[in-house]
């Protein structure tokens, strides 16, 4: 039996790299007396997938995690969170947990779009502003990327799925534990960005936007899916992910 | 400023490994501080994933924050991209539990293992604010401690402590906070009034309150007490029962990846094999066995709490603890594990018993297997009083192989006293009768030789040696290059330790008072970090000790004779000089010494002098307890004919 896992990942905590993260929830699940079903051969391990990597230093409201639980596990998956919460690291809480039904996709083919916060250092918020219009009715936005030790230029306005400056969206539509309070050293923008074909990160729009810009606080606060054509997330959780899941809280800013 | 975190922050996205600085451990406390309370800040003046899983800084953790008048925080050293953010930005120096200031703490107590990072004790001190010489230091400051193996010469930094921890520092610990609490009370008014107090009690040495004076030829003429609060030496601590103190009762189980990771649990302090090159052997007699049960509670409930699927059982020499085999089978049976806990044993003994015990546990996950004979002939084995027979070492290596595995890695010394070419030749010569023994089972097998050179340690029997030069360590690690780049030597992979590092630790380890301006010196020319290969700089070593005329060679490569007085002749770790003496004019002679465990008492003096007694459960040796206890030693050298038809009979005697 699978179990698919939201859990977050704030404060301090964000420092943790995502190789540590696989570590940290082995054993957070031997502590928690949750039985794993483990690989064969030489060198068993644990049965766990994880979704996106969340990069060292940004935080996030939804986390996924897909766990192989034993067959003698004597646990549902609703049982999880509970069990496992009291085991996690300060800054970590398991939000949520369902039952994957077999032949489900994977967390990395399922989700195509991730919801980021990010607090910009360096424009002021007209600035800033300015910069989301021009981008927004760009038709391409040329990047540098580096690929395979070159550098080549690609176009990142596909990857835009939708762009906002924060203060310029409805505050009920936005979570209330969010980085308005926390991230108060520059204007704070919300971004859509595609992890489908071709992903786009945050620090990438921001180079995108202007090379001189750079990030501070950043605050992953959706993943995105689609099941029977409906976007939503893998695992809504509260009031605001199920409102979500059928409109968008930046619709108005969305890229056609 | 109390809370560094908010400073802190916005740089740790742009250093390595920020999970370093996070604290946030599970065993990790928040103690709250309260005038009342006595601060101790505990360094480890290395990185995170070398300092964290140290269990005597746990331990003394531990044991403060149980305490109502104490608390215990951590800190480690900042790699070097972060101390730079750190001075360019004015951050001091943090505890990583609640992120508070260095300089809020009333004690900062560095752990010292290593001599190499004592340059890394004045980066500290320097970015947490305080005066690095305790001379400088006043009132307001924090007083600065030091324990740890690499402090029982604490000659070359008896100008930066304040006080020295010798021993055990379970007891001394709680005994320091009284003192440093009747003195915050009292208004912390003189700085030389807590030093006088901190002197009186057993196991503390504070530097200061003694005098160093030297012979016109260089060496040393005594160290004497210029205060009536310091005793003439200074005796170690030394607890008497391990069952007492069963600590870490909450190890740290870090987030990011350390070294050691997994649960440790100590099933014996001390050990009495007496391997005279070896002064962690030496300086913690004697042996103190834990109780079997409280070990397998220890594991158990270890387990349980920290979700580790691995578990060391940490000794000097852990194949000798007193039911080894039921503790093993207890924690390979614990339900928790599921049949996936793998145990291990960091320093196995050389013997067939041994690879029998490491078959049984190492079922979930199987590594290397690894011995330290230390030497490469019988001969330099019975000089080093290692003594593992021909016979005991190929029979553990036989049966590795037939218990498949494939790597054996063997650890040795060179530059030993009297070590001719013969017995440096004598590593390749072994490393290749195991290879012999795996191509015996059908197999080609590997082996890892790692050579490392030889620093003599105060408070061994080999104290008085003059250390081979850097020309001559390389020469011999060359020797061992040539021969095992034979054909018959195709698959023993060489590696071997710096000479140019061995000679800076050599320095140190036996160095004056006099060395404290050339370590301050290199932590000024940006020597830090020297344990990292690198970072290590021996041109900053060399000119620190010419710019204050002091001779390399002399204080390295010379050999002290019986009437020289030593830097650490006014401490005591126990044992008696002329016992140490007559050790190394055994060595010298060849004649090897059994282990005291279960063979009478020769006096060594840590027993006696101290009135406490070994504490081992089993009155006689371990099943095929080799080295030396119950065999017969003139066939020592022999090599068993069954196991290596190829050889004659003999060889290496």
């Amino acid at each position: 039996m699978k179990a698919r896992v939201r859990y977050d990942k704030r404060g301090k905590i964000r420092f943790l790299s995502h190789r540590d993260l696989a570590r940290v929830w082995e054993r957070t699940l031997r502590r928690s007396g949750i039985r794993v079903a483990y690989s064969e051969g030489f060198s068993p391990r644990p049965k766990l997938s994880f979704g996106l990597a969340l990069s060292t230093g940004y935080e996030s409201l939804g986390e996924y995690l897909d766990i192989d639980l034993h067959p003698e596990a004597g646990v549902t998956p609703e049982e999880l969170p509970a069990l496992v919460s009291p085991h996690l690291p300060p800054g970590m809480t398991a939000q949520a947990a369902t039952l994957l039904e077999p032949g489900t996709d994977s967390l990395q083919a399922a989700v195509t779009s991730s919801t980021w916060q990010l607090e910009v250092l360096g424009p002021d918020a007209a600035e800033m502003r300015g910069a989301v219009e021009g981008a927004l009715a760009a038709g391409s936005l040329p990047l540098t990327v580096e690929r395979k030790g070159s550098e080549v230029e690609v176009d990142a306005r596909p990857g835009i799925v939708a762009l906002a400056p924060l203060d310029s969206l409805d505050p009920d539509g936005l979570p209330a534990d969010d980085l308005r309070a926390a991230a108060t050293a520059g204007p704070l923008l919300v971004a859509e960005l595609a992890t489908q074909p071709r992903s786009l990160r945050p620090a990438e729009l921001l180079r995108a936007l202007d090379p001189a810009w750079r990030e501070g606080r950043v605050l992953r606060t959706h993943q995105w899916t689609t099941v029977d054509g409906a976007r939503c997330e893998p695992i809504p959780f509260g009031d605001l992910g199920a409102r979500a899941a059928t409109s968008a809280p930046h619709a108005g800013a969305r890229a056609s | 400023m109390a809370d560094v975190w908010a400073r802190l922050e916005p740089h740790l996205a742009s250093v390595q490994k920020p999970a370093r600085y996070i604290g946030c451990e599970l065993g990790a406390e928040v103690p709250a501080p309260a005038p009342h309370r006595v601060g101790w800040l505990l360094v480890y003046p290395d990185t995170y994933e070398i300092g964290l899983p140290n269990q005597g800084l746990q331990i003394l953790y531990e044991i403060l924050n149980e305490r109502p008048d104490a608390l215990a925080e951590r800190s480690y050293a900042p790699w070097t991209d972060l101390e730079e953010v750190m001075r360019r930005e004015d951050i001091p120096l943090f505890s990583v539990d609640t992120h508070r200031s260095a300089d809020e703490f009333d004690v900062v107590a560095f752990n010292l293992s290593s001599e190499l990072v004592f340059t890394n004790v004045l980066m500290c001190l320097d970015l947490a604010g305080i005066p690095i010489r305790s001379v400088d230091r006043t009132a307001e400051h924090p007083l600065v401690g030091a324990g740890g193996h690499s402090t029982y010469n604490p000659e070359p930094i008896a100008d930066f402590v304040d006080f020295v921890v010798l021993g055990d520092g379970e007891e001394a610990v709680s005994e320091i906070t009284e003192a440093v609490s009747a003195w915050k009370d009292g208004g912390r008014q003189d700085r030389q009034e807590i030093l006088r107090t901190l002197a009186g009690i057993e196991g503390v040495y504070v530097p200061s309150l003694y005098e160093a004076t030297y012979l016109p030829d260089g060496r040393l003429e005594a160290t004497r007490p210029i205060d009536p609060a310091a005793p003439e030496k200074v005796e170690k601590r030394t607890i008497a029962d391990l069952g007492e103190w069963p600590y870490p009762k909450q190890q740290l189980v870090p987030l990011t990846e350390v070294v050691h990771d997994r649960l440790n649990v100590e099933v014996f302090r001390g050990c009495t094999r007496g391997c005279r090159f070896c002064q962690a052997g030496m300086i913690t007699r004697p042996v103190r066995e834990r109780p079997a049960e409280q070990v397998s509670d220890m594991v158990r409930q270890g387990l349980r709490r920290t979700g580790y699927d691995e578990v060391a059982l940490t000794s000097l020499s852990t194949a000798d603890f007193s039911g080894i085999e039921d503790v093993v089978g207890a924690a390979m049976d614990d339900e928790v594990g599921c049949g996936n806990v793998s145990v291990s044993l960091p320093s196995l003994r050389v013997d067939a018993f041994t690879v029998g015990v490491a078959a049984q546990i190492q079922k979930a996950r199987r590594t290397g297997l690894t011995f330290a004979p230390e030497a490469g002939t019988w001969r330099m084995r019975q000089v080093i009083n290692k003594l593992i027979t021909e016979e005991d070492l190929y029979a553990a290596v036989d049966s590795a192989f037939s218990q498949g595995w494939r790597r054996v890695k063997l650890y040795f010394l060179t530059g030993l006293p009297t070590e001719t070419d013969e017995d440096t030749l004598g590593i390749v010569e072994l490393a290749q009768r195991c290879l012999e023994l795996a191509k015996a089972k059908g197999h080609k097998g590997s082996v890892t030789v790692s050579v490392g050179g030889f620093v003599p340690k105060a408070f061994t029997p080999f104290q008085w040696f003059g250390m081979n030069t850097e020309e001559e360590l390389r020469r011999k690690i060359n020797l061992l290059r040539d021969a095992a780049r034979s054909k018959k030597a195709s698959n023993i992979q060489l590696k071997w330790h710096d000479p140019k590092a061995s000679l800076v630790e050599g320095l140190v380890s036996r160095g004056d008072r006099r060395l404290s301006a050339v370590i301050e010196q290199v932590w000024r020319d940006g020597g830090t970090f020297q344990e990292w290969s690198e970072h290590f700089q021996l041109e900053l070593w060399q000119k620190a000790m010419a710019d204050h005329g002091l001779d390399m060679d002399w204080y390295c490569h010379r050999h002290r004779t019986e009437d020289e007085v030593l830097p650490w002749d006014h401490l005591s770790a126990g044992l008696h000089k002329d016992f140490l003496w007559q050790e190394w004019r055994d060595a010298l002679d060849e004649v090897g010494l059994e282990d005291c465990r279960w063979t009478p008492c020769y006096d060594c003096g840590a027993c006696t002098g101290y009135g406490i007694e070994h504490v081992v459960a089993s009155a006689v040796p371990p099943a095929g307890g080799s080295q030396g206890t119950g065999q017969d030693l003139q066939r020592g050298g022999e090599v068993p004919v069954t196991l290596l038809p190829r050889r004659p009979a003999g060889v290496g005697a």
